[in-house]
Parts: C-alpha cells; structure tokens; sequence
C-alpha cells in the first residue's frame, strides 16, 4: 500500500504502524503522520470538495495553513470536529475521518455542476441573484443555499469532553518552536525569569524537523534540535508547551494560548480535558511565527497533486512521503529549487522546474543541471489536466509580453509550487504593530512595536537559518552566534502572485483563495464592479473569508486587485488580522463554564420549594422565580386566575426575595436619601415607609422601591429584582465622587436576607401568632410601617406594605431560615387557604392597582409627570438627581407619551403586550402610532381584561377611544384611569 | 487585556474588574436650578471626544468599589495614568513625561 513511502527517510517511526479509516476505507500509516501525510502515503490525493464549485480537491499545505483539505475527525457520537485540517491531524490508530462538503460521495458529487454552471456564479452573485420573488428569501433560497454551501457539518449531540481555563504569567514568552524560537528560548533560559516557549504542532522544531541537510555548528539540524529541546526540557525556567496554538495577542502583552490534549490519543487513553486555554501575560513577547509559502495563481492551480513546494518537502523529509513519481515544479522564487531537489535524490522524477522568472540564479541551474533536471527559465503555466489528481501540466514560453500559445503539456502525478513567502505577522497585528511593505518580498513586514514584543526569524522578513537563529538569540537575550551550513540558501527576491497566459483572463479559474473558491476574475470583476478598497472587495468576493483567513491567498488578493485598480498595493489598503490565529474550538473558549456554569442561575433559599410544588419558573434578571404554581390540570390561565382570586379573597404567598434592598446608614443618611430620591425623607419618622422614585439626572426614571427608616440613621432601601447593582452603583457614584462630604455607608443586603410577602385580607390574623414585640393593630402598625422584631423567634423586620392593594405584608429574615419559615407559615396558613402565587400574580395584582413594573411600564425616556406620579416629587425639595432635567424643554412639552389605563370594548379581549396604539382604525398604513401597551392581563377579579400603555397626551384623552391594529383585527379600547380596582384603596384597611 | 493601576489598591489588576464611568472632571454643578437650560444641557449632554489624552472615570468594580479617574491615549488604547478622585487633573507636562 504504501507505495510513495521512502523508506529511511523521515522522522516517523516506521516500525510503529497504525490504521486509520477515511471515508470509511482502512489505510495504514505510522506513528508520527499526519492523516495528510498518511493519506499521501498511500497515493490519496483526492481529499475534499470546494466549497462553492465542489471542485475535487487535495492537499496544499502541510500544516496549519491548509486551505482544502478539511475533514470531519470522528470521534464517537457529539465528538465530530467538523473542518479540522488533515495536515494537523495527527495519526492514531483508529483514527476515523470523513470528508466533506459532497453529495453523494467525494469522487463523484452532483453539486459539482456548480463548476460547469460557474459562470452563473461570479463574485456577489448571491448578492445579485437572489433578489426577488420577496416570498422566495426565506422558503426558498434560504434553505437551498444553506443545504449546498457551508463546510462540514456541525455535531448535533452534546459535547460529552471537559475543557479547562488557567492563567499563567511569565518574564519572555516565546510564540514558535522553530530555530529563531529555539534560539530565543535557550538564550532566555539562561537570564533570570519564567520562559515559556509554544508550538502549534505536536513535535517543536517548525523548519529544522524538514531540512535534514542543514547543519547547525557541525551537527545534523535535527540533533541539534534534540539537543536544544533537551536543554529546554531540563532549565527548571522554562516550560515547553507544544499542540499549543497562540490563538490572539492582546492589550498589555495578554495572550490566549489554546493547548489541545487528548486529540491525538487513541480510544480510551485519554484521561482529564480535551483543551485547556491559557491567558498569559509576559513581560516580553517574541514572535517567531515563520512565514507560509505562496501558491502561484494559474488556470487549475487547485487540481488535488497540486501543493505547495515547502509542503512536499515537509511530507518527503518529515515524514518520508514523495507526494508523486513524476513532479513538476512550477515557481517564481529560488526556495522552491531545493523542495525539487530533495525529491529527486529521493528518487521521484522531476519532470520539470518551469520558472517564470527570466533569469534565474546559475548556481541553482547547475545543482538541477547536476541532477538532470531540465529548468525551464521564461515559462509560464497556462494549464493542468487530470479529473481527480493532476495529470499533465501545460508550459508555454513567455517572450517579454507575450505567452507562446503553442504550448509543451507534461504528463505529471503532482505538481509542485513556489511563490515566495508571506511573513506570518497575525499576533504581530493582533497587538497594533505596525507594518511596512517590502518590495522585495512583496509582502508586508512588521515596522513598529506597540507592545513590548518583537519578531525573529522569518516572520520579520528576515530568511535563513543563520539569521533566524542570530537574531532569535538576540531577542532572548544572548549574543550566541551559530555556525550554519544550508544546502541552498536564499533571500526573497522573485516573488510573483499571477503567472502570465495567452488564453482569455475572464475564462479561465485561476484560484486565489482556495477554501472560498475565489478567482483572480473574480477579484478583476469586484474592481470593474467599481470595489476599490481591499476591505470591500473581501467582502464582496469573500477572499480571505473562509476559516483559515486568507493564510495563502490574502497577498496573493491584494496583489492581484492592486494590478487590476493600477495602483500600488501600499494603497490599495490590508485587511485586518484579527484572533483566532486559527479556528478555536468554542469548548476551550467556555472552559470551564460548560453546562450548568455556563450561565449561572440565581435561586433564593425558598426556589427549592417552589420547585417541589410544581412551579413554572420564569428568568428576572439573573435569578429564577416561581411564575405560577399550577394544580393538576391547570393551564397558566387557569392557575393565574385561582392564585389572583385566592389572594384577594383571604391568602397568597409570595417569595420576594429577589428585591434588590440596600442599606444605608450614617449621620448624613437621610440628606443622602433626600438627593437620591425625588421623594422628602427628612420628615419620615422612624418606622415608617415610604415609596421612592429614583431618576437619572436625564429627568427619566430609573428605579422604585418602598423604603423603611429603622432608625435616624439607618434607612432600609428596596430596589427593582433588576435594578440593584445598578441602583447600589449608581448611589456610590454620586456619594464617591459628587458628595465625599456625606458620612453615608452603602451596603448591598439583597442576599442577606429572605423575604415572604403575605397578602390578602387573612394577612395579619396569619402573622399575629408568630411576630414577637409588635403590636400588629392598625394603628399601631399602620400602612407602610416597619418594625425590627422577632418572627418564629428569628431577627426579623417586617413591613406592612402592599404591592397588590390588598392587607399586606413583608417579612425579612435571614436568608438561611427563608425556607424553614416559608414552611411554617404555609402550614399555619391551611386554614385560611393559604395559596403561593408567582410573578404572574404579582403582575397582575399590581397591574389592577396601576402600580407600575419599572422596565416594563417604563422604558428610559418617562418622567415621573408621564407615569403620572408627580406626588412622588418632594414639593419642597431644591435639588435631586434628575430635578433640573424635570424642567427641561423637551420634557414639558406638549405630546408627551404618558401613562394611561385601557379598557377593551369586548372585555374578554386581553391586549398583547407591545401593540402599538392608533387614534382611527382607517388609515392608510403605516398607520399613525401614538403608542403603545405596556402591560396587559386578564383580570379574574374584575371579570374584564386590564391594560396600561403610553400614549402620547394620553393624561388629557381620558374617555377618548383608541384602536389597537392586529394582523387579523382591529380592537376598540378606551383611554382610562390607570387604577382599575379599589380605587380609594380601602382593601388595605381590613380589620 | 489591559492591566489597570487602582490608585485605592495601589495594584495594577486586569481590565475585568474595573468599568468604565464616562469622562472625568465634570462636576456637578452646585445648584442646578440656578442654570439655563443650555447650560444644563452642556452639563448633562456635552462630552469630549478627544484623539489622544482623555481624562475619565473608572470604578474599581470588583475590587475595591472606589472610583478613580485615568488618563487614557486613546490613540494607542494606553493607559498613561490613574490618580484619586478630588485630586487635580494631571499636567500636560506630567502626561507627557509619564508618556514617555
């Protein structure tokens, strides 16, 4: 099987083999591969269909800038990684892996038609064509063009694998394991402080694990190697950190670092988590990322045997793979020459070196002379055959201008490309260093440093052993210099992203961006469509776009639309480079709030209760609360109206712990209060409550709240379930910073303590038995009082307030005995019915009352004259937060949205919440909204549906009737008082 | 992530536990009833948006609770400096040597 296997060449162990399954097939392959370099091994080219043509494709790269080869890595069921590189995946036995993107199989895919029919796909064509019928955009087109596009699929049962989150912190970090990264590490291993040095790939080394023949001060660059990463292993500062992907380089040194742990391990012998994400900062950071080849643009350049050349030599010298038998190679740059090279003293034949350059290096021409290689010097490539792998390649002569249109077709099984290099300066940018373009290389390098960061080796631009290794060990810190000896060593010089055709440009595919399907006509198109910047034309022919971000094709785009716009590609503008440096799973990214942690709930101490009995929850805020509590056979509507009814009638109970309260104490606690709230505080005796209403200094409300005085001192504050941190923040603002004068202390108490609201006219005969020390009489312990007191024999302090007009009360204890009291007041409550009710009830209750739900009756922009709650102000007071606002223009002014009741002509009509109000039903549409509802329920009580809604001028409308559109009727309702029920609220005064 | 100096703390911490409170050295006027409605409208409304030194408030959230101000460069996203409420706003020479 493994016939392009060369024996004794590579660094895999070719004693050690193991079997992995591709597209259901069994192949063999040894420990060390790749699936890539397995799958090559045994002559697999064929890996994949493109994305928008479903052209058959194969493997370009040999490592993580792999734009074609992507494959679906099963590991079981809710274990499928969909679009993982098979250039990075390495072997185990057992591996199984599928390939994606094809329908009905790999070889012979009926979406391929795309390709015949490609003209009818140019750039922006889903743009252009999808345009009508209206009706088509979400039946039609939509689920048509998401069944053929898209890469693989995503797995549809739960991600079963653990993933962790840690920090670490470090004197030098060091990104890339290659020589200028190895050279950095040793030479900070030697000063004081905590190296750490990350690879992506699974084996450190990068370039020197693929260039056997290069020497580093008279040893072979692999034991060189071997002995640089022993040393490494051994300094006790320094921590080696391979499979670890620097996925994103933030503010103040901060990177994420993605280690992947158990992918690589067979069945069963792996044990802890899958990934763990590491946020590292570094005093210093030094970028030895490399650089990635360039694939030359030319018509079939994405035919599968058509690769890299640095690739085939990574698969030849890493892992002892001839990717063909009969390879051409076609280049612009010399380091193309020694991957031709390599494979023939390896025995593959060489059929030919088609350089487009006119004059190439003699030294270069001898050594392929020396092999009996044949260079062609001046050529171009205008063709490349073959269905499933590459099978001749066409090569015409260029003379100045002109391309020969008689052509020499090559028979080949591969063919092999060099067009220079792109320093990988991703993390460079993720940090805002600055960039400069080098001619030269046409390529941008890094210019200057906006963190305290650096780059070494091939990633700043500068090539060659040597001098990564030199300047590597400078940036860490040394002086080391290194003897080098390199087969054949270059600089940058030839780069060339388009090779010159004599056929018809606008005919012919020749790919830029390989995983996206982008053309060098498609970008021409995007510039005559009128597209002028790069961001623009990236969007429009999405090139760059796809999960591998343009690693092979961005420069090669930029180049081509600089061409086609005529002018110079420093104007033609980047793209920004942007984390992650490659796809991160969105496992390591959760870490450890998977699951349960992912969005952590609130619950009182009385949810477990509510939870035994059967409640329907509802989220408010971060917390979950009883919504209803239905009995047997009961819809919402039906528990809603027996909870509304039982509580008016004699009993509810209630869990309201989730109010926000805050205490606030101090000498200058009530001055404090007196400019918070727009409510006068002075005068509250002790004892007493009072409601108050908070506003932002924009005049709007923000937050209510009934609050008790316990003493001169001390005031007991309750805020919106949402609203705390924000109330508690906002109060620090001002006493920190507008008032440090006031001797005020802030102390949020929402968790401290439990609170039961009982209501109905049985509320006090209930409560009597268990309160210690108060005399519950009403006029001893009026409406809206409060007294610290003994409940069940526990610190309490209890109100005697009512958020649904009927006798109520409010008892706080210590959140720990919130249940156990919850308990003892249900079964006490037996004999008056006692029956718990939710937030619905609460709702509903308040909203007969018109009591306003701020948030929800309010939305930012009503004043308290719009909720017609000018009472709330403090007639007297000279200043509040808010105060001056109230007297503003805008907010005086005529037409106003204010706060209104509505009554439906049918009674039984219950509004939706959020339907927008008109004054006549007829109007041409769009209709003239003046507002709309902001609460709507049936009301059990009074056998009729209530609503508040804003409405513009609504306080002088009272009486005036107003329609509410629906998209199958228009329903009739009257503008009236917000309080529908016990309007002089005499409820409250049951003996 | 950027680390933040907490002039409280006197500990430079991660940008997580610290919030953003808008700019820095607008008093609350002493009486605003006394003001015109522009003037309190400038107040309530009117924000600098400068390219490169900008005073603002921070607020040590899940620190210390306290408030500070900073000077920022919004230029480079660089924190020049932190220093107390109530203490005066750093001079363009100090901000200029603390730059560098």
């Amino acid at each position: 099987m493994n016939n392009f296997r060369r024996v004794g060449r590579g660094r895999v162990n070719q004693n050690a083999p193991v079997e992995f399954t591709f597209d259901g097939a069994t192949y063999q392959g040894y420990e060390g591969d790749t699936l890539a370099s397995a799958l090559l091994a045994n002559g697999v080219h064929l890996v994949g269909r493109s994305f928008k043509y479903h052209r058959p494709r194969g493997i370009l790269a040999a490592g993580s800038d792999e734009a074609n080869a992507l494959v679906a890595f099963d590991r079981g069921p809710g274990r499928v990684t969909p679009n993982v590189r098979a250039t990075t995946l390495e072997l185990f036995d057992g591996l199984t892996a599928q390939s994606q993107n094809n329908w009905p199989s790999l070889k012979f895919d009926v979406t391929s038609l795309n390709d015949v029919f490609s003209a009818f796909f140019p750039a922006g064509f889903y743009n252009k064509t999808f345009m009508w019928p209206k009706s088509f955009w979400d039946k039609v087109y939509e689920p048509v063009i998401r069944a053929t596009a898209g890469l693989g699929p995503a797995p549809k049962a739960e991600d079963p694998d653990k993933y962790e989150a840690c920090y670490a912190h470090c004197e030098t970090l060091i990104v890339g394991a290659g020589p200028a990264g190895v050279a950095a590490a040793l030479a900070a291993a030697k000063q004081a402080g905590r190296v750490i040095l990350v690879d992506e790939q699974a084996e450190p080394g990068g370039s020197l694990l693929s260039t056997p023949e290069a020497m580093i001060d008279g040893l072979p660059a692999a034991d060189w190697l071997a002995r640089s990463l022993d040393e490494l292993e051994k300094a006790e500062n320094v921590t080696l950190m391979p499979r670890t992907t620097a996925i994103g380089y933030y503010h103040d040194n901060f990177l994420g670092l993605a280690e992947r742990l158990t992918d690589h391990l067979k069945d069963g012998e792996a044990d802890g988590p899958r990934e763990r994400l590491y946020r590292v900062w570094a005093k210093k950071i030094i970028l030895a990322t490399g650089a990635i080849e360039r694939p030359l643009v030319f018509a079939g350049n994405d035919r599968p045997g058509v690769m890299l050349a640095s690739a085939a030599q990574t698969f030849l010298n890493r892992y002892g793979v001839a990717v063909g038998e009969r390879i051409a190679l076609v280049t612009s740059h010399d380091s193309g020459y020694q991957a031709a090279f390599d494979l023939a003293d390896a025995n593959s034949q060489i059929v030919s070196i088609i350089d487009c350059r006119p004059q190439v290096d003699e030294n270069l021409q001898a050594e392929a002379e020396k092999r009996g290689i044949e260079v062609r010097v001046g050529w171009t490539v205008t063709a490349t055959a073959g269905r499933h792998r590459v099978s001749s390649v066409t090569t015409n002569k260029v003379n100045g201008d002109q391309v020969d249109p008689k052509g020499e077709t090559l028979s080949c099984d591969a063919v092999i490309m060099s067009g220079g290099w792109t320093p990988s300066v991703h993390l460079w940018s993720h940090s805002k260093g600055s960039l400069k373009w080098r001619e030269d290389l046409a390529a941008y390098v890094p210019d200057q440093a906006n963190e305290n960061a650096v780059c070494v080796g091939a990633c700043n631009g500068d090539f060659g052993l040597g001098v990564a290794l030199e300047t590597g060990a400078n940036a860490g810190g040394g002086n080391d210099s290194f003897e080098v000896v390199e087969p054949a060593p270059w600089t940058g010089d030839g780069a060339l992203e388009i090779l010159p055709t004599h056929r018809d440009e606008s005919r012919v595919k020749a790919f830029v961006d390989f995983q996206n399907d982008v053309t060098a006509k498609d970008i021409r198109l995007a510039v005559r469509e009128g597209f002028k910047s790069i961001e623009h034309i990236k969007r429009y022919t999405t090139t760059g776009m796809a999960t591998d971000q343009g690693k092979t094709s961005n420069l090669n785009g930029l180049q081509i639309a600089s061409r086609a716009l005529n002018r110079p590609v420093t104007q033609v503008g980047l793209t920004t480079f942007r984390p992650p440096y490659t796809p991160t799973t969105f496992g390591a990214l959760a870490g450890n709030n998977g699951g349960a942690a992912f969005d952590v709930v609130r619950k009182t101490s009385i949810d477990g209760w509510a939870e035994e009995n059967g409640a329907v929850f509802e989220p408010v805020a971060l917390w979950r609360r009883a919504r209803y509590f239905p009995q047997k056979g009961e819809d919402m509507h039906k528990a809603v109206a027996r909870e509304c009814k039982a509580t008016r009638e004699s009993l509810g109970i209630f869990d309201a712990s989730t109010l926000g309260k805050i205490e606030v104490v101090g000498p200058d606690a009530a001055e404090f209060m007196n400019r918070m709230y727009t409510n006068p505080w002075t005068k509250l005796g002790v004892g007493r409550c009072r409601y108050g209403l908070m506003l932002g200094e924009d005049g709007y409300i923000m937050d209510d709240g009934v609050i008790g005085r316990l003493a001169e001192d001390r005031f007991h504050v309750t805020t919106t379930t949402g609203g705390a941190p924000r109330v508690l923040a906002h109060m620090e603002d001002y006493l920190q910073t507008e008032w440090p004068d006031l001797d005020v202390w802030l102390t949020s108490i929402t968790e401290q303590w439990a609170v039961i609201a009982l209501n109905g006219p049985n509320a006090r005969k209930l409560i009597e038995p268990f309160v210690e020390g108060v005399d519950l009489s009403p006029d001893a312990f009026p409406h809206m009082a409060v007294r610290e007191c003994k409940v069940c024999g526990v610190d309490a302090r209890l109100f005697r307030v009512s958020f649904s007009g009927e006798l109520g009360f409010e008892i706080n204890v210590p959140a720990h005995y919130g249940r156990a009291l919850w308990e003892m007041l249900y079964e006490a409550g037996k004999q008056y019915d006692i029956t718990p009710y939710g937030t619905e009830v609460m709702h509903v209750l308040r909203a007969e009352k018109g009591f306003i739900i701020v948030g929800q009756d309010t939305d930012g922009t009503v004043t308290p004259y719009d909720a017609g709650m000018s009472w709330a102000i403090g007639k007297k007071k000279t200043d509040f937060v808010g105060m001056r606002s109230l007297a503003r223009p805008d907010i005086v002014a005529e037409g106003r949205k204010q706060l209104v009741g509505l009554k439906t002509s049918d009674p039984k009509t219950v509004l939706e919440e959020g339907a927008q109000i008109v004054m006549t039903p007829d109007q041409p549409i769009p209709m003239d909204m003046v507002g709309h509802v902001t609460s709507s329920y049936w009301s059990e009580t009074l056998g009729c549906s209530v609503a508040l809604a804003l409405v513009a001028n609504g306080h002088a409308l009272k009486g005036e009737t107003i329609y509410v559109p629906m998209p199958d009727k228009m329903i009739k309702a009257e503008i009236v008082e917000t309080i529908f029920y016990d309007k002089q609220g005499e409820r409250l005064n049951v003996i | 992530m950027m680390m933040i100096e907490c002039p409280i703390c006197n500990e430079k911490r991660p940008e997580l536990e610290f919030r953003y409170a808008g700019e820095a050295h607008i008093a609350r006027p002493e009486n605003p009833s006394a003001l015109s409605d522009d003037e309190w409208a400038k107040y309530l409304f009117i924000r600098n948006n400068p390219r490169g030194t900008h005073f603002e408030r921070w607020v040590h959230a899940h620190g210390c609770a306290k408030f500070f101000n900073a000077v920022r460069d919004t230029v480079s996203d660089k924190f020049v400096m932190t220093y107390k409420c109530g203490e005066q706003r750093p001079s363009p020479e100090t901000i200029a040597e603390r730059s560098s």
